[in-house]
């Protein structure tokens, strides 16, 4: 199951056809009056529009990583994004590949590398805007591909957690007595293991890789929504219109799906913007703590994981570690943000 | 109250008891004990000591129940009598049917035996004693100090709602959010230890005042980790007790607005914070375990970060254990204070 998740091409078609599925529920929730509403309390909200334009942007820069193009050694596929950047370090045929790589750390802008003995010329001086890392790859380069790395992982647990979460909440919250004796069970005792703890005993045993932390966080981020949903459905069903419904004949199935789920279907939507900045955040501590993304795979969590190491040198190497908290805290303060303008736009008596 | 507090007990028993499957199915059935094994020798282990290390710790029993038990098989033996050799064939049952490793890792979980750690072969039960006074010492005045300082800053949002301050104090809160905690600690110890030079950057000893020395930033760290999501929160609180009756009631009095704020909201609103001081046990578990490996203090938090670096089974399940006894723990404390100030929860 897990090795499942950890395939690259199942990862891009999931948080692809994820994020298709959010675009088609709010387009199907565009019809409804209450998100007719909210949308146009947004439009007005002008810290929410500019979040979430720069949500787009690192939802398209992480597409650009997504999408491979039947170029590259042997056509085995590269992504636009190296495509785009390769352009930059074009070593002009002195390296094999035509991608430059080199050697080690050197300074942004610098034509030499990093090094107070023996400073070696660079193979495309004054090319690395941010610099490169220990591996000698370009810093700037890396922070954009990590924007996959951190959308796989919100997109792929959010397709995981968000299921699981509301389809639990609404039984619980409808069906009441033993369903929900038995799912609150369930949910107390996962809550009551720290997430942190979970997580970790969860991937040393699995082993790293994006698939698998998505399935650990999945596993275990469901708890709040289904909390949540359930909460909402249990007020939810005391209404009238669910009586009313009830007392026509309809079928269960049939007043979950058209009445209930369109009105709690606004605290899933919230619950995804906010919940995928928390996501992205724990990759980061993961990567940190040496269980998150594997080697090799761009991860803003593992960049700064190196300025450990990185900023007891001399001289001091500031910009791994910089481009990538300036990345991370620029995605997750706009999904917090606009995750926040969505909550005041569905109730605008709380903002 | 007494009677309450009975019930409160009794419904942690089965969550325990499901945390203690759980993290018997995170260990032993999602991989195999084999697997454990080879991570801990490495990939040229032999088999036989593959199999003495399962022997040692028990893990070479069957997984579940011991069927073998059912079974009764033949067992030759050979018997010495007058001088001659015999053999003799007994039929013999498998065992128990509970000899298995489900029911020993249950039996030890209730017993609070974790055994020793896979990787040093310390017993867990000294790391555990040793451990807890550093991380005690970081997290307990962190909390309180996390406390104060949040419900402070909440006040001055709420005294000065709808103001810019009150708005421009909200964004910084989420920025503070949106910042990995990790940044925090990198930061701090940059900046106020190699920077300023006045406190240790690095170490720790258990002696008297100077340890304070060596605590007073991590514990500063640590107040600041939570500030942003803490204060939010607490401004949202406050900002809904601050709407209800009662305190226009008292504006209607003439008592002033200082009064107000700080006695009548205060009060009122520390009561739904109760509820919510449980939800700071992860983030000083996590705090400590970001922390006290980056500024080398011996406690429980640089174990586990240890522990995961040489992927160290034993002591990361015996962590996941305690930590969720420690939030059961908390989750009726914090009921019991509850139940302590609004009588309307034991009635019910």
């Amino acid at each position: 199951m897990e090795r499942f998740f950890d395939q690259i091409w199942v990862q891009n078609t999931l948080v692809v056809f994820g994020f298709v599925l959010v675009f088609g529920l709010i387009v199907l929730g565009s019809r409804n009056e209450r998100w007719q509403r909210a949308f146009r309390y947004l439009r007005r909200d002008r810290l929410g529009m500019v979040s979430g334009v720069v949500i787009a942007l690192y939802l398209l820069i992480g597409a650009l990583e997504m999408i491979q193009l039947p170029l590259g050694p042997g056509h085995s596929g590269i992504s636009v994004l190296d495509w785009m950047t390769d352009a930059q370090f074009d070593a002009g045929g002195k390296v094999k590949r035509g991608i430059a790589t080199e050697k080690s750390y050197s300074a942004p802008l610098a034509d030499r590398s990093l090094s107070v003995a023996k400073p070696e010329p660079l193979i495309t001086p004054g090319r690395h805007l941010l610099g490169t890392d220990a591996l000698g790859k370009d810093t700037l380069v890396q922070t954009l591909k990590a924007c996959r790395t951190a959308l796989i992982i919100g997109g792929l647990t959010s397709a995981i957690y968000i299921p699981i979460g509301a389809l639990l909440g609404v039984l619980a919250g409808y069906y009441r007595r033993w369903v929900d004796d038995i799912i609150q069970f369930v949910y107390s005792t996962l809550a009551s293991i720290p997430d942190i703890l979970f997580l970790v005993a969860f991937l040393l045993v699995l082993g790293k890789g994006l698939g698998k932390m998505s399935f650990a966080l999945g596993i275990t981020g469901w708890v709040g929504l289904c909390r949540l949903i359930r909460g909402e459905v249990l007020r939810q069903s005391e209404r009238q219109y669910v009586a009313a419904a009830r007392s026509i004949g309809q079928s269960h199935w049939k007043i979950i799906t058209r009445h209930l789920l369109p009105n709690v279907m606004h605290l899933i939507l919230i619950n995804f913007v906010l919940g995928f900045s928390g996501l992205v955040l724990v990759e980061a501590i993961l990567s940190y703590l040496g269980v998150g993304a594997p080697l090799g795979t761009a991860s803003w969590g593992a960049m700064i994981n190196g300025a450990r190491s990185e900023l007891s040198r001399e001289p001091l190497v500031w910009w791994n570690i910089t481009a990538a908290t300036t990345a991370l805290f620029f995605l997750v303060l706009s999904l917090n943000l606009f995750g926040d303008a969505l909550r005041r736009a569905f109730d605008p008596r709380q903002g | 109250m007494f009677s309450y507090l009975i019930r409160r007990l009794l419904y942690t028993i089965p969550i325990i008891f499901g945390v203690m499957i759980i993290t018997f199915i995170l260990f032993f059935a999602i991989q195999k004990p084999d697997t454990m094994a080879r991570v801990q020798l490495g990939k040229r282990a032999t088999p036989e000591s593959v199999q003495t290390w399962l022997h040692n710790r028990g893990y070479d029993k069957p997984r579940f129940i011991n069927w073998d038990a059912l079974k009764k098989h033949k067992v030759t033996i050979k018997e010495e009598k007058d001088g001659h050799t015999r053999t003799v064939t007994i039929e013999e049952s498998g065992g128990s049917l509970f000899d298995s490793i489900f029911f020993h890792q249950m039996w030890r979980f209730a017993t609070f035996d974790f055994g020793k750690s896979d990787v040093t072969g310390r017993p867990l039960k000294e790391v555990f004693k040793t451990g807890a006074i550093p991380s005690l010492l970081i997290t307990v005045p962190a909390f309180f100090a996390g406390l104060a300082t949040a419900v402070a800053f909440a006040l001055v949002l709420v005294f000065l709602r709808h103001s810019p301050i009150d708005t421009a104090g909200t964004i910084l809160c989420v920025m503070l959010m949106s910042l990995p905690s990790m940044i925090y600690i990198i930061f701090g110890q940059a900046l106020v230890a190699i920077g300023l030079k006045y406190f240790p950057a690095f170490g720790y000893e258990l002696n008297g005042l100077s340890t304070m020395k060596f605590l007073l930033l991590p514990v500063a760290l640590m107040v600041v980790l939570g500030l942003g999501s803490d204060t939010r929160l607490y401004r949202t609180i406050f900002l809904e007790e601050y709407g209800q009756d009662y305190v226009r009631t008292a504006f209607a009095k003439g008592v002033p607005i200082s009064r107000v704020m700080w006695v009548h909201v205060l009060k009122n609103g520390m009561i739904a914070l109760i509820t919510l001081t449980v939800a700071h046990l992860p983030v000083l578990i996590l705090g400590s375990l970001l922390m006290e490996n980056f500024f080398g203090i011996p406690g429980l938090g640089n174990t586990l970060y240890l522990a995961i670096q040489t992927t160290d089974f034993a002591t990361v399940q015996a962590f996941v254990f305690i930590g969720a006894l420690l939030i059961q723990a908390g989750l009726i404390a914090t009921d019991f204070c509850y139940a302590l100030v609004d009588p309307r929860i034991r009635l019910s």
